[in-house]
């Protein structure tokens, strides 16, 4: 069984939850996902591992609620199970030696930076961490980002912790004073519409922009179709063929207007829900 | 198999001749309108008396053409036989002896170019002997009686085989295999056993409590259910050897990978492969929305691409979640629909409308990136091509604007790449296929395959036909019968 082993509110509606899965926590690699569901009615949730133990066989996943089915999953408590877990998933982040990378994280998109800025740190790279946050009681894992940078840089859009503003502001002047081109690598895990600028960023200094796409997904495992998106002109599928993809290649609009398919729906469900909870 | 010719009782000429006077029975069915808008099953079964009487007009042919043309070799007259005399549970056991799910075969079947399409009756008067009725028929009685029908498996061997994938393919090797006396072990992607019959096939057509049943009975019977388990992920095959102590395995993962047309405009919001519009559907009962939390987009005019099964299931989907107009675009004509005969009939009593010699050529949105149009061409028949089907040829100039809301692909599946891409001693060909040979064996010992991963797309008694030679094949292996 998937059992919860912890739970916590990071922030205003962002979780942690430490789950049982021992198998999958034996073949993670940086950049998987898994696809979970809450109840057997639930929908099929895909989410990047956060992290994961061997030891303990656990996996850990950090979530926003934001819907139906990840207010059910916020509302586990440690002891109750999972009904489904299935994984690893997609493919595993190219880990090598760059010289240095730049991690770009942006909101929720700090858990699967985590894994991924951590893996390349120990492949030798210098990394130099961006972590962004609206304001700053919505930053979480500061440390542990931190610990895995030679650099850790905050910003957020009102100032209120860090450096006041966009991610993208240092991204660029860090690219303009990297004269001796050592940065041959910039990760963007975020909102779309922060990887896109992410990658619009970099672009002109021709810094390979490597993005982890979050699209509707049902099975996770390449038999549906619904997660595809447009890279380089052609359709792939995030699951199979992702979920990480050159964000210069990306076809942006068309990720965000699929992301956007079931919005009266999503909300028709989380009406239903939020009825049933106050009676 | 093969070569089996019927022993049993022999029919005098006069009651032989009797017999071909009789009419085939009628499945008794909803409203064709009523169904059009519900999820319920479409045929609602023969009773005890109907049963007999349809097998009854069985005229136990010493030659038995029903049999030569079952995939898995039935011995049909006997059964029917078993059945005229009200035998059900005898019948019942002769078709377990070679088919272990007979109440889905006999519900999803092609009979009509199987057992049904070369039987004498169908040669005399075009109404052929109504096998897959009876076959449902016998299966349904035991689920939903007290009788059971009996079946026996040998003593333990001692051996463990594991199955990849819960479809029918699947399902027949552990069912075969645990009859055998081996520990069997079935690993599954999804949260639920039963692949295409579970997230493909309607409900509609295939009531799900009937697929939980037979699952549930291969549980009971000692086969274990690994779900949200994908091998090539979580295990690779050389770990299901050496760490979980497997002495063969089975690979049965279809055909998953969903084939796009690679048009203009084939990401527009409300385009959908059929694996995802029916999987929503079907294995995550997107119907019952919001009851259930997995939504699906409802379309006023549902245009599904494609003429077989899983196109028929689609555009039939469609009008029972509420379409104003549901169509079927088929670059061919009724003819070479490969679809079953009675889901072309249903479809079209329900109100279907047929676009024969009809493809599109690009999708048309609006600002928001939904579709609301197709541009079509129309086409005509040709030479035929390598499968023996007349080649659609565009007519130049007849492009014409289909309006439309909601599209389904339903143009066939291709091999899913990853259990085959993470196994580099398992041979594949051109296509991404697993190359096996007439046993399901393929290039790495000790493993086997078969259906739609070995075949491409196929049908589901095909899937079991390829896993009972398999299942045979392993068992050989394992008892030290016969070499790798």
């Amino acid at each position: 069984m998937n059992k919860v082993l912890m739970k916590k509110k990071l922030v205003s509606n962002i979780f942690e939850m430490e789950v049982e899965a021992k198998g999958i926590a034996n073949k993670a690699k940086a950049g998987q996902f898994v696809v979970i569901m809450v109840s057997e009615k639930g929908e099929r949730i895909p989410l990047t591992l956060a992290d994961w133990s061997v030891e303990k066989g656990t996996i850990t996943l950090v979530f926003m609620v934001v819907g139906t089915s990840s207010l059910r999953l916020s509302q586990l408590e440690e002891g109750d199970d999972l009904f489904a877990v299935l994984g690893p998933l997609g493919h595993a982040s190219d880990i090598e030696d760059y010289g240095a990378v730049i991690m770009v994280a942006g909101g929720v998109g700090t858990a699967p930076i985590y894994p991924i800025a951590k893996s390349l740190k120990e492949r030798g790279n210098k990394v130099i961490s961006i972590h962004g946050a609206r304001s700053k009681d919505l930053l979480f894992w500061q440390d542990k980002l931190a610990s895995v940078s030679n650099e850790h840089i905050i910003t957020t859009d009102d100032g209120s912790f860090g450096r006041k503003g966009l991610v993208t502001e240092p991204l660029k002047e860090l690219l303009e004073a990297d004269h001796d081109k050592i940065i041959s690598r910039v990760y963007s895990i975020g909102p779309g519409i922060m990887m896109k600028f992410c990658a619009l960023t970099t672009k002109p200094f021709g810094v390979k922009t490597i993005v982890s796409l979050n699209p509707i997904m049902i099975d996770g495992t390449g038999m549906c179709g619904a997660c595809r998106v447009c890279v380089h002109g052609k359709t792939k599928f995030t699951c199979i063929d992702g979920p990480e993809f050159d964000g210069h290649e990306v076809d942006w609009n068309l990720l965000t207007t699929r992301q956007r398919a079931y919005l009266n729906e999503e909300k028709c469900s989380y009406d239903k829900f939020h009825m049933e909870c106050e009676d | 198999m093969g070569g089996y010719k019927y022993e049993g009782r022999r029919l005098p000429v006069q009651d032989k001749k009797a017999r071909m006077k009789t009419h085939r029975n009628k499945m008794t069915e909803q409203d064709p309108l009523a169904r059009a808008r519900n999820f319920d099953e479409v045929n609602l079964g023969y009773d005890a008396e109907t049963a007999i009487s349809e097998a009854e007009r069985c005229l136990l042919c010493p030659s038995s053409p029903c049999v030569k043309g079952c995939p898995v070799k039935i011995r049909v007259p006997e059964f029917l036989d078993k059945i005229s005399e009200g035998k059900f549970m005898e019948a019942l056991e002769i078709i377990k002896a070679d088919n272990a799910l007979p109440a889905i075969t006999g519900r999803v079947c092609p009979q009509e170019v199987q057992c049904e399409g070369p039987c004498t009756q169908n040669k005399v008067s075009k109404e052929p002997v109504g096998i897959g009725y009876l076959e449902r028929y016998v299966a349904d009685l035991e689920r939903n009686s007290m009788d059971r029908c009996c079946v026996n498996c040998s003593p333990p061997t001692g051996k463990k085989v594991a199955v990849v994938g819960s479809g029918p393919g699947g399902l027949t090797v552990a069912a075969d295999m645990m009859r055998l006396g081996h520990e069997v072990h079935i690993y599954e992607a999804f949260h639920k056993a039963g692949g295409v019959l579970v997230y493909g096939i309607p409900e509609f057509r295939l009531p799900k409590a009937i697929v939980d049943y037979e699952i549930k009975c291969m549980e009971d019977l000692g086969v274990k259910i690994h779900t949200n388990h994908i091998i090539g992920k979580i295990y690779s095959l050389d770990e299901l050897m050496a760490e979980e102590g497997f002495d063969a395995i089975y690979v049965g993962i279809g055909a998953g990978a969903p084939r796009f047309m690679g048009i203009e405009g084939e990401n527009l919001l409300g385009i959908f492969s059929a694996n995802e519009y029916l999987t929503r559907s079907n294995l995550m009962k997107a119907y019952d929305f919001p009851n259930y939390d997995t939504p699906i987009a409802q379309g006023k005019k549902v245009c599904v691409m494609g003429g077989g099964n899983v196109a028929m299931d689609s555009v039939r989907t469609g009008l029972r979640l509420g379409a104003e107009e549901a169509h079927i675009i088929y670059r061919r004509s009724h003819e070479e629909l490969p679809a079953r005969t009675e889901e072309i009939h249903h479809a079209e009593e329900e109100g279907v409308m047929f676009d024969f010699l009809t493809t599109p050529i690009r999708f048309i949105g609006d600002d928001e990136g939904k579709l609301v149009a197709m541009e079509c061409i129309r086409m005509e028949l040709g030479e035929p091509d390598d499968s023996g089907r007349r080649r659609p040829v565009p007519l130049e100039g007849s492009n014409f604007i289909l309006e439309a809301d909601l599209a389904v692909i339903a143009i066939g599946a291709g091999p899913n790449p990853i259990l085959t891409s993470s196994e580099p001693e398992i041979e594949l060909n051109r296509w991404g296929y697993i190359v096996a040979d007439d046993d399901g064996k393929t290039s790495k010992k000790g493993v086997w395959a078969g259906g739609d991963i070995v075949t491409g797309s196929a049908t589901v008694i095909l899937a079991m036909g390829a896993g009972r030679k398999s299942a045979a094949s392993m068992h050989r292996y394992l008892t030290g019968e016969e070499e790798w």
